[in-house]
This record gives structure tokens, sequence and C-alpha cells, in this order.
């Protein structure tokens, strides 16, 4: 899976998937994209209103043909209801992200500055470190990753992206 | 309601889905199923490997259109159907393979005999099933029917812990099936098919092509019909053949890597394909830039994800290849094509006879030697084509498709997708259980033939009268042929130095054996043989070094075709 890094040259891609909430039912759409040699950047499972029906929402990346056959294999698996390309829609994306920052004398004032310039909470302290709880879309977490960076990132932990599209207007 | 244990439930299932005959093998696993089975009137078909027994089933199913079934028992029974699933699953033929499992409480213990099924079947199978519980068993077997046979068809697997057969609940068969995820789609767009027509009817150089999807659902009588109102020329991939008469004067025969000249030939200058039911597979295209570059293409094909997969189409219908065809000729008889479309078709056929003139399929019939393609063609002759022939893998299958002039659908049984050696005589077997009053033959070679030899036990032992005939060309052929033409003659373990005594083997087994390496031998042999009731195995051996022509050399274009 792995986390992206924001600077892929294909076209990101957000799939949000309706699938039946059975057993197998992971393995069966990550079968499918490992034995068909398409790309998952990242991949966010859980349970809807429905207790029978999962939604699952995965990055990829790939050209308009390469798309067109994965939502099209998607669709052919038993049991998936629905797959939307949120991409091609208006839609509004969050991922969280945990980090634990070295934060010592100048360093620790620095971490909790930016951790409140990006309306993120510190959810841990030692003496030592601060981890660091951000969300938003692509573009905030990466720019908060790139500023904390210099500081000393010891770990790191994301969730990956969950996308819905925007409600119609009006 | 009544009560009822779940391995009578799956009997039960099988009884309602019309399931008169189950191949398959034993073992602890299964016993409960087994056990039920021992006075339960259906017919079991005890293989002596459990890929013949897939292999049978599939075979079966594609001889008659019906779903085949297969039973076999957890771990190494599960695991030896791989190869009979891949090859069900890479030509879309419908077969339920039942599995036994290890009772659910030991799943995971690495207990006696367990294998993950599910797991290790998920590639090779249209859809699988673990069955954790009693009271998911009725629907499951439901689904697992409906799957297999609905849509692009496949194979299913349904994994039966061994306590879940054992133990008891009430039964009630569904009627109907509540899939919310899968429905697949019949008619095709009524836009589509009308813009599909007009182009038809305006094209100058146009060609049917007919794939698997044809024979699948039912659709050569519609096609075929189709062709012949319109005058098109007609082309069929391997997995096609059978889908239009091949010796209608229409046919071009197959194309694409061992295709004819004058079907590759017309593919390349044609303006509009019309593709019924095929998958545009590498053997069929050849070199994708090249491919038809003048044609316009219309893609019938039920699942989406065959079109525009690898050939670029303009216009794509999606549905049955039966229920389009039928919207297609409904519309045909709403509308006549313009008069000068008969003018241009006719200008078309003269080139395309040009090309069969210049290279018809051929070969040198005086020599010392039998031929495979004699023997073929004298088969042919000898059966009037009224005939179900399985072939394995390699030279001889190749031969089969060009030189057999398969006029029906179902008469050609091959693994087209997979190509999987061994995969003919079991299948035969499937086929001669399915149609019990025809000629069923099994071309093989010297290599394949070792592949499912056991089966010949299976033959002999229920009576199943199948021709087996060996082209035994002293080596693994296809492979001979490509390091002759691509690894400069270098024959690495192609050679097959040494095979049994045929004749011998078959006597072992108790059925009849014939061998002969005499030209003249070929007819009078073939006529015994024919005539005789019961399994016969054939050997005959046969020049060694010839080569398959037409040949499109890997990656290249389809109109640069290898001519002897
Ligand atoms: C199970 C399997 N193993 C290997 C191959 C690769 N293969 C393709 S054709 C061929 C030769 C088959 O030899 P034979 O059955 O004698 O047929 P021939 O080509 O000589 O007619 C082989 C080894 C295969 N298709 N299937
Ligand atoms: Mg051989």
């Amino acid at each position: 899976m792995g986390a992206a890094n924001g600077h892929n040259k294909t076209p990101r891609r957000i799939l949000s998937i309706l699938v039946n909430n059975e057993f197998g039912v992971l393995s069966r759409i990550s079968g499918l994209f490992s034995g068909r040699g398409f790309n998952i950047e990242s991949l966010c499972v859980a349970e809807t209103l429905d207790p029978e029906v999962s939604n699952m929402t995965i990055a990829t990346s790939g050209d308009e043909q390469i798309i067109e056959q994965i939502i099209k294999h998607l669709r052919k698996l038993i049991p998936v209801i629905k797959v939307t390309d949120l991409t091609e829609l208006a839609y509004v994306s969050r991922e969280m992200v945990l980090v634990k920052v070295h934060a010592e004398g100048d360093a620790r004032a620095e971490a909790m500055r930016l951790s409140e310039i990006f309306r993120g909470r510190i959810v841990d302290a030692a003496q030592k470190s601060l981890t660091i709880e951000v969300t938003g879309d692509d573009e905030k977490i990466q720019a908060f990753l790139d500023l904390i960076r210099p500081l000393g990132v010891k770990e790191i932990a994301r969730t990956g992206k969950i996308a819905m599209a925007r409600a119609q207007k009006g | 309601m009544a009560i009822k244990l779940g391995a009578e439930m799956v009997l039960e299932a099988l009884r309602k889905e019309g399931v008169e005959v189950i191949f398959g093998y034993p073992g602890g696993a299964v016993l409960p199923i087994y056990d039920a089975l021992y006075d339960s009137g259906l017919r079991h078909i005890l293989a002596r490997h459990e890929q013949g027994a897939v292999h049978m089933a599939d075979g079966f199913a594609r001889a008659s259109g019906r779903v085949g079934v297969a039973l076999v028992t957890s771990g190494p029974g599960a695991t030896n159907t791989v190869t009979g699933l891949a090859t069900a699953y890479m030509d879309s033929i419908p077969v339920v393979v039942l599995t036994g499992q290890v009772p659910t409480s030991l799943i995971g213990n690495d207990a006696f005999q367990e294998a993950d099924t599910v797991g290790i079947t998920r590639p090779v199978t249209k859809h699988n099933y673990l069955v954790k519980s009693i009271k998911d068993l009725p629907r499951i077997l439901k689904e697992a029917f409906y799957i297999a046979s609905s849509g692009r068809p496949g194979p299913v697997v349904v994994d039966l812990p061994k306590d879940v057969v054992s133990s008891e609940a009430e039964f009630e068969y569904p009627e109907t099936i509540a899939l919310r995820s899968y429905r697949p789609t019949v008619c095709g767009h009524v836009g589509q098919v009308r813009k599909a027509l007009e182009m038809l009817f305006t094209a100058k150089a146009p060609v049917v092509f007919v794939g698997g999807g044809v024979i699948l659902s039912n659709a050569a009588d519609r096609l075929t019909q189709f062709a012949r109102q319109l005058g098109v020329p007609v082309t069929m991939s391997l997995m096609g053949l059978g889908g239009f008469p091949g010796s209608d004067p229409l046919s071009l025969g197959m194309l694409g890597m061992h295709g004819t000249y004058q079907a590759n030939m017309a593919i390349q200058n044609s303006d509009l394909i019309f593709a019924v039911g095929p998958r545009f597979d590498d053997r069929v295209t050849g070199k994708l830039e090249t491919f038809a570059p003048k044609a316009k293409i219309v893609h019938i094909d039920v699942d989406p994800t065959s079109i525009s997969k690898s050939i670029r189409v303009d216009i794509p219908i999606v549905g049955d290849a039966r229920a389009v065809m039928g919207q297609f000729l409904e519309e045909l008889g709403r509308n006549e094509p313009p008069k000068e479309y008969f003018d241009h078709l006719g200008h078309w056929r003269g080139r395309i006879e040009n090309w069969k003139a210049l290279h018809a399929l051929d070969y040198d019939r005086n020599g010392s030697r039998i031929r495979s393609q004699y023997v073929i063609e004298t088969l042919y002759d000898l059966t009037g084509g009224d005939a179900v022939v399985a072939t394995d893998v390699g030279q001889h299958q190749m031969w089969v498709a060009q030189f057999f002039k398969f006029d029906k659908p179902r008469t050609l049984l091959t693994s087209g997708g997979l190509g999987t050696m061994g995969f003919g005589f079991p299948a035969a077997l499937g086929a001669k259980i399915a149609r019990p009053n025809e000629t069923v033959i099994a071309i093989s070679g010297d290599g394949s033939i070792q592949m499912n030899i056991q089966e010949l036990m299976t033959a002999v032992q229920y009576g199943i009268d199948v021709k087996v005939v060996i082209l035994n060309n002293s080596f693994l052929g296809m492979v001979r042929q490509w390091q002759e033409l691509f690894y400069r003659s270098r024959y690495a373990s192609s050679c097959m130095a040494m095979v049994p005594d045929f004749v011998k083997l078959a006597e072992a087994y108790g059925a009849k054996g014939f061998s002969s390496a005499a030209p003249e031998d070929v007819v009078p042999i073939l006529k015994e043989a024919l005539a005789h009731k019961g399994p016969v195995l054939i050997e005959f051996r046969v020049a060694e070094e010839d080569n398959v022509y037409p040949m499109v050399p890997p990656g290249g274009s389809i109109g640069d075709m290898l001519l002897v």
C-alpha cells in the first residue's frame, strides 16, 4: 500500500467502492489489483450505516485506459455493489497523520507552533518528543510534513485517504 | 420444510439444478458427502486424478452447455484441481467444483489435509465460497450454479467443511437469487445496435470475427444467418471454431498466429471488424499497433472488461451474444443494405478468393511418412465431420484447428486460453458422457497424452467409448518448432526420446490399441477403431520435424506470416 508522495506523474484517482461486508472481500479486491498489476497507493475500509455493507476508498493511479479497466474489473467482482470514480466528481477527501517529532529546546516551540498553524493537536508529550495529529487534504498534509521534517521526525503513521462526493447544491 | 443433513442438502441442490453426473475422487473431508451419494441414485464417475475429474466436468460442460460438477476432498484433492479450474476460467466454462475442507474448528491450524482452498483458487475462479455455517449452504449452492452459468460463465468453487456437511438444519432450496451486486447484461443497447448495422451497410471490406462467446451463448445459428444474409466473410478464433460452419464458402478459417493466409490478410485489409464474443487475445492480434490498421471495430461481448482491453473499439455492445444477434436479425428485418453494399462485397470476396488461391492450407501428400494433417483430414472424411473432437496442446492442436472443418458449435473442445497439456483426453470422456450417442475423438500428442493417461482406466471401467489418436512425432513438437525457428535448432529437452509402447499400454488398461508408421494404414486403422465398441488408443508415428504454417512470429504483425 504505502503512502502517496503527492508528486506522482500519472494522474491520481480516488475510487469509492461499496462492497458486501463479507468474509474475504478485502483479499478479493487487493488480489485483483496485484494479480493484474494495478497499483494501490492507499486503501481504507470501514462499515457504512448498513452493517452488511462496507465502503472502501482506494487511491490509485494510471492512465485513462487503466483506470477504466480497474473500474470494470471491480464491478465484475461478485461482492462489489457500486464503484464511483470520485475524481470525476466534486469531492472532499481527508487523511489523518500522526507524527512523532524530536522536540527539545527550540525545536519544541517550533513543533508546537507548526501544530497550531495546521490546526493539529498534540496527542502525546514526552521530554524529548511530541506526537502531533493533523487532519487534512493531500496538500495540507504534504505542507505540514515538509515543514515538520527538518525538526527530526522519529515516526510517522498515516490513515490513508477517505473521500466523499460533495452534496448537490440547491 | 424438512430437516436435512448438510451432505444431503448438497445432493438435493445438485438434483434441483438438473445435475445427473458428478466427476470426483473421495477422501476424509468429503466422506459425509460420499456417504450420502452411496444410495442417492446420482451417477458418480471415479476419475483417477482430481485434475482429470475437473477436465471431465469441463468437457461435459463444453459439449453440453450445462454446468459440469466435480467433487474432491480437502488439501491435496483441492490443490489438484487448480489446473483444471484455471483451464475452465480462461475459457469461461461453467463448472462447479465442490471441495471438502477440514472442520471449521480446525481451519487455520495447519490441520491434516488442510489447504486454504478459497485463497488458492481465488485468482482462477469466477467466484468461490467457504461455507462457514449450514444455514448458508442452500443459498450458496444456488448462487454457485447461477454465477457459474450466467453472464460470462466460469468455474465456481464451494469449499465445504466436514462439520458443516455433517450437521443438520432445515432445508429449503431458494427459488430465486438475491444478489444485489451481480446482474449480468443480456440485451444490447438498441442505439448501438442500429449504429453498428449502419456502419456495416457502408463498409466495403467487412469481416465477421467469431469468438468463443458465440459458442458459450448458443448464438451460432443466429450469427450464421446474419453473416449469410449479408454475405460477409467470417473468421474464427480457436475458441470460435464451430460458431460458423467451417465448410461454408464464406468461412475464412481461423485467424491469428497459426491462422490461414486469407483470414489474416482479410483482417489486415478490412475496413470493419464485426466481432462477436472474442477477447482479442495476443495469439489473435499479434503486434497490437499494426493489427487491422484500417478497420473500425464493433465488439459484442457480455463482459465489459473484454471490450477495449487490448484493442480500441469503435462501437462496444455489452450483452449476451445470442440476445444481441437476435436484435441484429430483427433490425435486419426492418432495414436493407443499400444496393452498392453488395457490389462492394462482391469485389471484397474476390480479393479474398485471390488470397485463398495464393496460399491455401496444404501439405505434401506423397511422402513415405504419415503426416499429422493427413490423419486429421482422414478423420474428418471418415466421420463426415460429424464428431466431437477434443485436443491437447501443441502442433497437433493447431493442425486440428486448420484441417478439421468444424461445422457445428460445441464440436471442438480445446484449451485455448491456458493451453493445458493433458486436457484433451479427460475432456473427451466428459463430452462422451454428455453426448453418449456421438462419436467422440481425442487428438493428442506423444507429450500431452502422458499428462493424464491414467484416465484410460476410468474410460475402461465405465465403458466410455472415446477414440484417442496420438500423433507421435517423437517431440514436444510445438516447443521444438520454436527452438528450430528462434533458438537455432538447439532442441533442449524437447525430444521425447522414449515413450511407452502404446499398444501394450492400452492393453494393460484393458483398452484396444493400434500403432503404425505407414500412411496406407491410416484409413483401415481409423475405420476399425471407429467401428469398435469401447475405448481405443491409436498411435500414429508421424513425420518428426514438421512445422505448423502459416506462422506469425511472436510479437509480429499478423500480416507477416511465415509460409512453409
Ligand atoms: C501443462 C503444460 N506444460 C507445458 C506446456 C508447454 N507446451 C506447449 S506445446 C508443448 C508440446 C506438446 O507436445 P505434444 O503433446 O507431443 O504435441 P505436439 O506439439 O508434438 O503436437 C509444450 C511442452 C503446456 N502447454 N502445458
Ligand atoms: Mg509430439
